[in-house]
């Protein structure tokens, strides 16, 4: 069983300059109170892997604009215009990586795999630096896999084993980050007793969680 | 009538109950507009939906439902929810019917270009790259000219999105079919003459019979 632990204690685990895997897609499903502490502790030069830099003042966007990013791995920047200026600016590095790519590389970093074989990205910029391999006569692009030294992640239910349940679209990257974070911090929005979430619907197993973080009510 | 309806209501002739579409933000997301509530047509949204519902009426918004611009919506009867893995698994899988996209330019060999406009606007490519390569038929739905710009072009100027050939160009003024001899002139827009496309496309065109104005309803 874990002991739920509060946002800043969450907060404090992580030092400057670590690689940390964020849940969410524009917000929805990201760690809120865990992303709020980050800023509140002033973290500083971290890199973020995650789909999207949501907006300012939202999710991962609060991170970006207290200049608490170093380096970015994502697949969409478009509607926070704060993380193209500072791209723009050199004081945030961006690899842009396709969405469907993305998932599969931190996928393939969690579950063990040495890379992702894809269509996608042939012949475009994505292709840029990358190997091309060759099965049964068809090309495709060799994509890395993706570890980060943590991975946070947002939950809909957890119980006191860490055992995790998700709602519709928050679901999104959440899944598989936690399998790619060394340290796992999971932030759900409510807490119940073990036995209550069915087998059927964990969806992330507990084993997989280092750290739960106190329900949000 | 306006462009961006008519190119949504072409648009929406294309599509059969029972395909699983994936429309794009913006233009492309117009297109349900134009369909009956029992088309029995699935939406999918790559955030994590199938069973794309339109938007909730005010006060019933649920947060962890939205779009893939993270606008609210509603599920309907049936709905699955998705992690970022299993929705790109559809997706470049070809498990998806359609998708529509908008598009920045299209070039003589069917070749999309429509996430980047170097030293301007690097929004990233989100799902695009993926939805491209992947899906069984790619519809770009844009306006054929951009501020008097040609968007048809002989060939890409701007960074590709895939270099795979798409299915079909709707336009307000043509529907556009792109095959290995080259863009064939398949329909005309609304009061639209030949010699109008042929002044506002760029790119050469392919006129195999006289071309029948487009039918919307």
């Amino acid at each position: 069983m874990k002991a739920a632990i509060s946002a800043d204690k969450a907060a404090a685990l992580i030092p400057d300059g670590a690689s940390v895997l964020i849940g969410g897609f524009m917000g929805v499903g990201s760690p809120h109170r865990v992303i709020e502490a980050l800023v509140k502790r002033g973290a500083k030069s971290l890199t973020v892997i995650a789909n999207d830099t949501a907006m300012p003042g939202r999710g991962i966007g609060k991170l970006v604009s207290v200049g608490a990013i170093r380096r970015l791995i994502a697949s969409h920047i478009g509607l926070n215009p704060e993380t193209q200026k500072r791209m723009i600016a050199g004081e945030i590095e961006v690899e842009l990586s396709p969405q469907g790519t993305l998932i599969e590389r931190i996928r393939a970093g969690g579950v063990g795999l040495g890379g992702v074989l894809t269509a996608t990205g042939l012949g475009t910029l994505v292709e840029k630096d990358k190997a091309v391999v060759e099965v049964d006569g068809k090309p495709f692009l060799l994509e890395k896999p993706i570890r980060a030294d943590f991975a946070l992640i947002a939950a809909s239910k957890a119980d006191y084993y860490g055992n995790l349940e998700y709602s519709l679209t928050a679901q999104n990257f959440n899944l598989y980050s936690a399998l790619a974070g060394d340290v796992v911090i999971a932030e759900p929005h409510t807490i119940v007793p073990v036995g209550v979430i069915p087998p059927d619907t964990v969806r992330t197993p507990g084993v997989l969680v280092t750290h739960l973080v106190e329900r949000a009510f | 009538m306006d462009a961006k309806e008519v190119i949504a209501r072409r648009v929406a002739k294309e599509m059969k109950p029972g395909m699983l579409v994936n429309l794009g933000i913006g233009l492309p997301s117009l297109v349900a507009n134009y369909l009956p509530h029992d088309s029995g047509i699935f939406f999918q949204a790559e955030n994590g939906v199938i069973g794309l519902g339109p938007r909730p009426p005010e006060g019933m918004e649920d947060p962890d439902l939205t779009d893939a611009g993270g606008g609210f919506v509603m599920a309907m009867p049936g709905a699955a929810s998705l992690d970022s893995a299993m929705s790109f698994g559809l997706i470049r899988g070809g498990h998806l019917d359609m998708t529509v996209l908008g598009g920045l330019e299209v070039d003589e060999e069917g070749r999309l270009a429509n996430w980047m406009v170097p030293g301007k606007m690097v929004p990233g490519m989100g799902g695009a790259m993926d939805l491209v390569s992947g899906a069984r038929r790619v519809v770009v739905a844009m306006v054929h000219a951009a501020k008097g710009e040609p968007k048809i072009v002989p060939r890409c100027s701007l960074p590709l999105t895939s270099i795979r050939r798409v299915s079909l160009i709707v336009t307000e003024m043509a529907v556009i079919e792109p095959t290995e001899a080259g863009l064939v002139l398949r329909e005309r827009g609304p009061d639209c003459s030949v010699d109008a496309i042929l002044r506002a496309t760029a790119a050469r065109l392919i006129l195999e019979a006289e071309p029948p104005e487009m039918r919307l309803n």
